[in-house]
């Protein structure tokens, strides 16, 4: 069957017979990781990756890869290079050590009973 | 007390290693965290298996979307109206957009896009096998919007409560915009099975055709399929081919005779006792050729793909940044 292709009916044969050596690395340029600002007043959430040559390019492809159907009013991208993270081993440097709950609201749940107690003795006397 | 990510195979310190060399102790940790539904993430210890198997997996995935392109890709100048061009496009575009999700996953893993296109071009990674079948006429393209969609709907949404985190988020977008092939598709379908008998037949014809190239879609029955109890448990892998294959049937198979369309499969049915749908074999000899290169159109799709790569080489080149350096993307 002939193809159905328009590209293939309409070049010319010496565009397919190329040689193709292998893409060296970095041919497809460097990574930059991109966020979107999904609706006025909320905070840009990381959504992946990309490849772009540069940020303003990578503004435009972002803008294609990753807000192509959702709502987005705002784009950033920073190339992944520049991104600094906690060592993956360092999960648990977040967890409390000790009893933090002097610094959380859950830590003070019997100051009404304590005033209770109190107006319940004054009553009594 | 922060590291920065970048992650190339040489500073993996179990790349290559088989699943008995790696240490007791940080695989149980692993298995542990899965076991527990927490998601791996790029930066996490993984046995180099499970890494293996994801970047085979995720990187045929990104590969089926660029070659899936092509054969819905060639209708777009004989679209029959205007809107069904804009929406024809918009599907193509979306496929292309999916395949550049992947490979971001993939490249997450630890081999590059470079690397991946590399074994595109030369054949030495696969992809859907379905694509190496020609889509003669408009009804064909509206088979494949709305049944090959669906297949891959099902395959994806299996996929997506998997364990690896940018394959699972990659996943979860990528079904979110597949739906609106999906409603596309069927619209598609039922016009034309709604229209004039000629359309009719059209419709008929195509899914005649695209019938067998479906049942092979989610792959060999359970008995022929080499996947191992290890990947379920790593929800690398999460239904059997057969039990996605019996839920397409489940899903699809009646909306197909609601239109007054035939099944090209007289032995296709529903078993009342076993509630398991029979069918004929597909012939799976059929499948085995058509991956190992000598379906009716391997050579012309990999002949387009290295088309495009020769002739657009130079925009990227034109582009290149001389001081960049390579990390793997973030997540």
């Amino acid at each position: 069957m002939a193809s159905l292709d328009p590209r293939i009916r309409r070049a010319e044969p010496a565009l397919w017979n190329v040689e193709l050596p292998p893409l060296p690395p970095l041919d497809q340029w460097q990574t930059y990781e991109v966020f979107v600002v999904r609706t006025r007043g909320s905070h840009a959430q990381h959504v992946g990756s990309l490849h772009a040559p540069d940020p303003e390019l990578a503004l435009v492809l972002a803008k294609e890869q990753y807000a192509r159907r959702s709502t987005c009013v705002a784009l950033w991208v920073v190339p992944t290079e520049a991104i600094h993270r906690t060592a993956p081993n360092d999960e648990d440097l977040f967890q409390p050590a000790t009893d933090k709950s002097y610094r959380e609201p859950q830590g003070y749940l019997t100051t009404r009973e304590r005033l209770e107690k109190y107006r319940h003795r004054l009553q009594s006397c | 007390m922060y590291g920065n990510l970048v992650l190339r195979p040489e500073e993996i310190p179990n790349w290559g290693k088989k699943i008995e060399e790696e240490d007791p102790e940080k695989l149980a940790e692993f298995e542990a965290r899965i076991a527990r539904g927490e998601k791996i993430e790029p930066w996490d210890w993984m046995p180099f298996e499970y890494r293996r198997q994801l970047i085979r997996m995720i990187e045929q995935h990104a590969h089926s979307e660029i070659i899936g392109a092509l054969p819905e890709g060639t209708w777009i100048t004989r679209a029959p109206n205007f809107r069904r061009k804009l929406a024809l496009m918009a599907k193509v575009q979306d496929e292309v957009g999916h395949a550049q999700l992947l490979y971001s996953a993939a490249e997450t893993l630890g081999k590059s896009r470079e690397a991946m296109i590399n074994d595109l071009l030369s054949g030495k990674s696969k992809y859907s096998n379905i694509f190496n079948y020609p889509a003669k006429t408009w009804a064909d393209t509206a088979i494949i919007a709305w049944l090959v969609d669906a297949g891959a709907i099902i395959n994806q949404t299996t996929n997506s409560k998997g364990s690896y985190g940018p394959y699972v988020r990659a996943l979860e977008r990528i079904c979110w915009e597949e739906s609106f092939h999906l409603k596309y598709g069927y619209d598609s379908v039922v016009y034309l099975a709604t229209g004039t008998p000629k359309q009719r037949a059209m419709l008929q014809d195509a899914l005649n055709r695209w019938w067998r190239p479906i049942m092979h879609f989610f792959g060999p029955p359970d008995t022929q399929s080499v996947h191992t109890e290890k990947l379920v448990r790593w929800k690398v892998k999460l239904a059997t081919n057969d039990e996605m294959r019996q839920q397409f049937l489940d899903m699809y198979v009646p909306k197909i005779w609601e239109l007054g369309l035939t099944v090209p499969d007289p032995l296709l049915h529903k078993d009342p006792e076993t509630g398991r749908w029979v069918y004929s074999d597909p012939n799976w000899e059929e499948f085995w050729q058509v991956i190992n290169g000598n379906g009716p159109c391997n050579a012309e799709r990999l002949a387009v793909r290295r088309f495009a790569e020769a002739n657009g080489r130079w925009v990227r080149e034109a582009l290149k940044a001389p001081q960049a350096r390579y990390v793997t993307p973030l997540a």
